[in-house]
């Protein structure tokens, strides 16, 4: 039976959350106070050495990002709040319940880029959110707890592409969501051209405990290559839909049934997609997979944002993908060529397949666009795009070939 | 220019224009003005009775009346001796005439200023302290300034600003007026003037004229000829009597056309040379048909005195000939043989002679071509003048100068103040624009534009047609309602036969010394029709 | 300077240099729809992929750095598989109606649909959108149905011009080059100078007063200098059986030291006043107030013995020549020398001051 930890929920429904007195009570902003005693290159070394990876999706080592960060008059730390992939909500879990451990953690970094204001990009669907931490950024203003750092909340318009680090730098800047090319990198040209680094708010909210307890001991939490706990959004078919916080080397299978309670109305489990709308379908099979970001990869899967849509014995799988190849050809930018006009082929091969109207060489034509797209696209959404068509013909075929014409 | 377009972009840290709507004139130019400002943050400076598109971005934009250019630069000068931001050195060393001309500016006190120009008073310290504290400041202008009957004034004011800050001889400094044609650069340097050989080289001067009368083997007259305006006002009073019109249009570009008229009818001879039949063409005795651009070689000197090639397209069209072999074989049947193989056999008769041209040659001129001065053949050419503040005189003269009112006031009868320009879509007359068929289709004719609350008080629509009249006359014009200028400003172009405006422009009010209409003011007045 | 090797071939760079800019430097030419030297790197139509070794990802060489030992393949199998699908992706949505298109042999997408064997597309079911083609302008049709969506307008409009009157609407499939809110170029900040066209790749911006005169093929360019302002912009008249059908501009720097290619609407659009009709075509006489057309021995004689008359009777003086602004240095210098020399006067000036 695994056992939740929780890290950066470590406070959740214990203190107010609308209380900073509350959570400096609970030891809040401790960490801030021993990290700014640190020379800031014994601050990176000690997020680096705790191998703290990126909880946004790309999972790259958060302190090797801020190394990257050359010495600048001008630099920036962008908080990623713009939680649009279906299924998760982890990150407005996190604020809600504890905005200051995602301030604290925002602060640190601050600190080891040297950096005077930091930004919240927040989902244009969380208004309350963005009150919320507004609320308690400027509490913290008045205690003074931020010192010289700044923080600005902004609201994003609703377009999923701009969880893409670059997309959203450029909708701060007040242009069009659309990625940019890299390099440059954001730690080395970001915000306004200026050395910036992005990260989640799982990835923020993670530093406090880091500063507090030392790298050692994270390290040695759950996955080794990928160290501590994952949030995890539960939904779909499953009994529990809930939040956890597990340690990395959880498995799969005890997700979904020691904390997910198994499959809702006693029916049998299909398949479940982990980490987001693109991210792979998991058949029965690799159930016994640690969720950690390496072991998921191996799979040809994700752990992505950590949402867990779970899928029972009578889900059409045809069906899903279809509605997920028209999420991404409504999401993507148009920036890219095999993105705009890719995710728009996808949707509509697949509603021919769906609607049973396709043959073979339509699912030989879809298998090479996603080919290329997963190789070619500009960013992030166009990559990985494909992902749930490449995994459901890989593990769920004979679901297609049951729809092809004769 | 003294400076190089491209230093607009690149260099200038700070461009002032004043009476140049550079966007609709010199759109290129205005590119390059709004990329440094956008994109290379440079400040930017506008002074226009009309609020024009660059004045959308600029740092300071100051509306100040038609005609009180030299109150402005004054005020501005004001600020920057009493707030020390002069640039000593520059004035020691390489100007003279300092004291005497601040003597004058003390009392151009920014609320002063304001009551002469009704520009708020903050405005005009801001901009001085701009236009003073940049590490490189260009003041571009155009006939905005120039057209008026302080229009010498109004440029040594310019020059007065550009010296007391030291922003001269340096990229991204200088005074650049913006010519307004294609080769109004060359016509002057080739001495297209009553006073001047080519390359400025005064008529006057006994031994410039025997260095041409030895080229062109016959006696030369020693005497300043007449300016263009003296010319139609002499042939009014009769003493022009034979009138060569190459290429210009006066019955539609000079000032008050009635008078114009009047002097072409007294001619006992009239012979115009040019592509159409144009206004000015039909009160010809003969008219000749040249060629345009596209049908013959050549060279055009454009506003930084760049040198570049004209390149024959096609052939001319039947019937017509290339102008210089007009003026050729005229010459040859007036017994004085002109006989040349190419216009590239006139460039190397004319650069021998031209000392700022002398280094230049067709070979040269392939590619970027070369901005005088260009002294000889090795000389690479000159991107900006008076480099280290070297004066063509030794040092830069300041000049002390009063504000003097425009010469015609807006009175009872005439409470408007009338002032003309151009727009994009149309060049000069509109010879040629207005013949070609997209531009004219999309500005087919001459609006006038009027202060909103002016319209509504006079009870006339957008787009109505008014009656707008001077001392001259009056023409019928469209309105068009627009709040980019004051409430007693009119503004319409010249572009349109339909509806000159110059009929009703002062051919009386000239500047002294280089007898330049005041185009830019005249009191006028609407009326509803 | 770096060294890598690109299609097993060594070749060297200087630092900073892109990929694309170090293939192009040894002579490898890689395929570019959204490329422009003169504009901001966009890195979108992923034509320009390449392949690196130890590279999960396609690298797009435009906007990717050369690094030293940079192991390159510009045209393997997967790159050239890519390159395929996304032609035949553009091509599902491109009208082909290369016959009649006005950029007919001056191409990319045409071109390179022809390089790689693309000549039709495997994505056909259905979704081409067909935009109406109804901006009224005089000057620029705009042909979205043949737009490929490389935004080089969009840069061209905001960084050359600044006039920005265009960009992207929409997202994904239904990403379309507008004005706001979709309207008529009249009715946006839009100046007409047309550096849109020139930075077109395709067909979908095309110039209106060239329509149908000529194709890139046809006509002969002839590099000269803009016949209206003073700036002295650099063009190249479009000429075709001796007739001026269009003006292009030379981008480069050594050719257009001025404008570098860009133009305004005067000088791009206005140039059709070279064939108008009103043109004068012969030497006309006025008698009894009335022009009568005249031979060129006839007109001259005329006009040399009645200049010849008023210089005997009434002097140098009595005359005066207005030369122009518009003509050439070479004309304006026989015109001076004509009134000082033949006639005998100072009275020489031009429009200088109006």
């Amino acid at each position: 039976m695994g056992k939740e930890m929780r890290i950066v929920l470590r406070n959740a429904d214990k203190i107010d959350p609308n209380s900073i007195d509350d959570y400096i009570k609970a030891g809040g902003y401790r960490a801030l106070e021993k990290a700014r005693g640190m020379e800031r290159k014994a601050l990176i070394e000690e997020v680096k050495k705790a191998n703290l990876r990126g909880r946004g999706g790309a999972g790259f080592n958060a302190g090797m990002k801020w190394s990257f960060v050359p010495p600048a008059e001008v630099t920036y730390v962008v908080c990623n709040l713009d939680e649009g992939e279906p299924g998760t909500y982890k990150d407005r879990t996190i604020v809600q319940k504890d905005p200051h451990t995602l301030l604290e953690g925002m602060a640190i970094c601050a600190h080891a880029i040297n950096s005077k204001k930091g930004f919240i990009y927040c989902r244009g669907e969380y208004p309350y959110v963005v009150e919320h931490l507004n609320r308690a950024i400027d509490q913290a203003r008045k205690k003074g707890v931020l010192g010289d750092f700044d923080i600005e909340v902004r609201m994003g318009g609703g377009a999923y592409v701009c969880g893409e680090e670059t997309a959203l730098i450029e909708s701060i800047e007040g242009h069009r969501g659309e990625p940019r090319f890299k390099p440059p990198f954001p730690g080395v040209a970001g915000l306004w051209n200026r050395p910036t680094v992005v990260n989640n708010v799982e990835t923020f909210a993670n530093l406090p405990e880091i500063i507090n307890r030392g790298y050692e001991w994270f390290a040695s939490i759950g996955a080794p290559s990928y160290p501590g706990t994952k949030v995890l959004t539960l939904s779909g078919d499953v009994v529990n839909r809930v939040a956890i916080e597990v340690p990395t080397n959880t498995t799969i299978r005890e997700v979904i049934y020691d904390f997910g309670g198994g499959i809702r109305d006693g029916k049998k489990f299909k398949a479940v997609q982990i980490g987001g709308t693109s991210g792979g379908f998991i058949p029965e099979s690799l159930l016994d997979t640690p969720i950690d970001f390496d072991s998921m990869r191996d799979i040809g899967a994700t752990l992505g944002t950590g949402a867990v849509f779970v899928m029972d014995e009578t889900r059409d799988i045809v069906d899903i993908v279809t509605r997920i190849a028209k999420f991404f050809e409504h999401e993507s930018c148009g920036k890219c060529n095999p993105c705009r006009e890719g995710t728009f082929r996808n949707f509509k091969i697949m509603t021919k397949i769906n609607r049973g109207m396709a043959a073979a060489q339509d699912i030989e034509n879809m298998t090479l666009l996603c080919k290329v797209m997963q190789k070619a696209c500009l960013c992030g959404l166009g990559q990985a795009a494909p992902g749930p068509i490449v995994t459901t013909l890989q593990h769920f075929r004979h679901e297609y070939e049951r729809k092809l014409l004769a | 220019m003294t400076n190089s377009i491209e230093e607009l972009e690149k260099d200038a840290k700070c461009i002032f224009v004043i009476g140049s709507n550079t966007t609709e004139n010199h759109p290129v130019i205005g590119m390059k003005i709004k990329k440094n400002v956008l994109y290379r943050g440079a400040k930017l400076i506008v002074a226009d009775p009309r609020r024009i598109d660059l004045a959308e971005m600029a740092d300071v934009y100051m509306a100040h009346l038609p005609g009180t250019d030299v109150a402005l630069i004054n005020g501005m000068m004001n600020v920057i001796i009493n707030e020390g931001l002069v640039d000593k050195e520059f004035i020691d060393n390489c100007t003279e005439g300092y004291e005497a001309m601040a003597e004058v500016v003390a009392k151009y006190t920014p609320e002063y200023v304001e009551k002469i120009t009704t520009v708020p008073a903050e405005d005009i310290r801001k901009a001085a302290r701009i236009y003073a504290e940049s590490e490189a400041a260009v003041i571009c202008y155009a006939m905005g300034v120039t057209q008026h009957s302080t229009g010498t004034d109004n440029v040594k004011s310019i020059c007065n600003l550009a010296m007391l800050t030291g922003n001269i001889g340096r990229p991204g400094t200088g005074v650049d007026p913006l010519r307004g044609q294609n080769n109004v650069q060359g016509s002057c340097d080739m001495g297209g003037l009553p006073v001047t050989y080519p390359g400025y080289q005064a008529v006057t001067n006994e031994a410039v004229r025997a260095k041409f009368e030895a080229a062109w083997g016959v006696p030369l007259p020693p005497n300043n000829g007449l300016t263009l305006t003296e010319t139609i006002n002499k042939a009014h009073e009769g003493q022009i009597k034979a009138l060569v019109v190459i290429g210009e249009n006066p019955m539609m570009s000079d000032p008050d056309l009635h008078h114009v008229e009047e002097a072409l009818e007294k001619l006992d001879f009239l012979v115009v040379q040019d592509i159409f039949l144009t206004e000015t063409a039909r009160y010809a005795d003969v008219v000749l048909p040249g060629v345009t651009f596209a049908e013959k070689d050549g060279t055009f000197t454009n506003t930084e005195r760049r040198v570049q090639r004209v390149r024959k397209a096609i052939d001319p069209i039947d019937g017509a000939k290339p102008d210089w072999q007009i003026i050729c074989e005229l010459a040859t049947r007036m017994g004085y043989p002109m006989h040349y193989n190419s216009p590239e056999e006139i460039f190397e008769e004319m650069k021998a002679l031209t000392p700022s041209y002398a280094g230049m040659s067709y070979a040269r001129l392939e590619g970027r071509g070369l901005q005088w001065p260009c002294p000889s053949a090795d000389h690479p050419g000159t991107p900006f003048l008076h480099k280290d503040g070297k004066f063509t005189r030794g040092k830069g003269l300041f000049s002390a100068i009063e504000f003097k009112e425009p010469r015609e006031l807006p009175d009872e009868e005439y409470p408007l103040i009338l002032t003309t320009g151009r727009n994009l879509y149309h060049y000069h007359t509109g010879t040629m624009t207005r013949r070609s068929v997209a531009l004219d289709k999309h500005v087919p004719e001459a609006e006038l534009e009027i202060n909103p609350h002016l319209a509504a008080k006079m009870g006339i629509r957008d787009g109505e047609k008014v009656r707008l009249s001077t001392r001259r006359g009056s023409v019928e014009i469209k309105a068009k309602i627009t709040d980019i200028l004051a409430e007693n400003v009119v503004f319409t172009t010249f572009h349109f036969h339909e509806a000159a405006v110059n009929w009703l422009t002062n051919a009386d009010s000239l500047d002294p010394v280089a007898k330049i209409p005041e185009y830019k003011v005249c009191a006028a007045r609407i009326d509803k029709i | 300077m770096v060294t890598l090797t690109v299609n097993g071939r060594q070749i060297k760079a200087p630092r900073g240099s892109t990929i694309l800019e170090a293939c192009r430097l040894n002579g490898i030419e890689i395929p570019t729809l959204c490329y422009d030297p003169d504009l901001r790197l966009a890195g979108s139509c992923r034509m320009c992929l390449v392949e690196a070794k130890g590279r999960p990802l396609f690298l797009a060489s435009c906007v990717a750095p050369a690094e030293d030992g940079m192991v390159i393949e510009t045209e393997s199998p997967d790159i050239v598989e890519a390159r395929r699908i996304v032609l035949e992706l553009l091509a599902a949505r491109h009208d082909f109606s290369c016959q009649t298109c006005e950029k007919n042999g001056d191409c990319k997408f045409q071109d390179y649909c022809y390089r790689y064997g693309v000549k039709d597309s495997r994505f056909t079911d259905g979704g081409r959108h067909v935009y109406p083609i109804d901006d009224p302008n005089p000057f620029i049709e705009r042909d979205y149905n043949k737009c490929i969506m490389c935004t080089r307008c969009v840069r061209a409009c905001e960084e050359i011009t600044v006039a920005r009157a265009i960009n992207v609407k929409d997202r994904g499939h239904n990403a379309k080059i507008a004005t706001a809110f979709d309207g008529h170029l009249a009715d946006s900040p839009c100046v007409f100078c047309g550096q849109c066209i020139m930075v077109c790749p395709v067909g979908a911006l095309t110039s209106k007063v060239s329509a149908g005169k000529g194709r890139a093929y046809e006509v002969d360019r002839v590099l000269t200098t803009c016949t209206y302002c003073g700036t002295g912009c650099t063009l190249e008249l479009n000429v075709k059986d001796n007739q001026v059908v269009g003006v292009t501009s030379n981008r480069s720097e050594e050719y257009s030291p001025v404008n570098k290619g860009a133009l305004c609407v005067k000088g791009r659009f206005g140039w059709d006043f070279i064939n108008s009709p009103d043109r004068l075509t012969t030497p006309l006489i006025k008698e009894n107030g009335e022009f009568r057309e005249a031979s060129w021995d006839e007109a001259l004689d005329l006009v040399a013995a009645r200049l010849q008359a008023i210089k005997e009777s009434s002097g140098p003086d009595s005359m005066a020549v207005f030369t122009s602004a518009r003509m050439t240095n070479e004309e304006n210098y026989l015109a001076q020398k004509f009134a000082r020399a033949v006639l005998g006067t100072n009275n020489v000036d031009h429009c200088a001051r109006l």
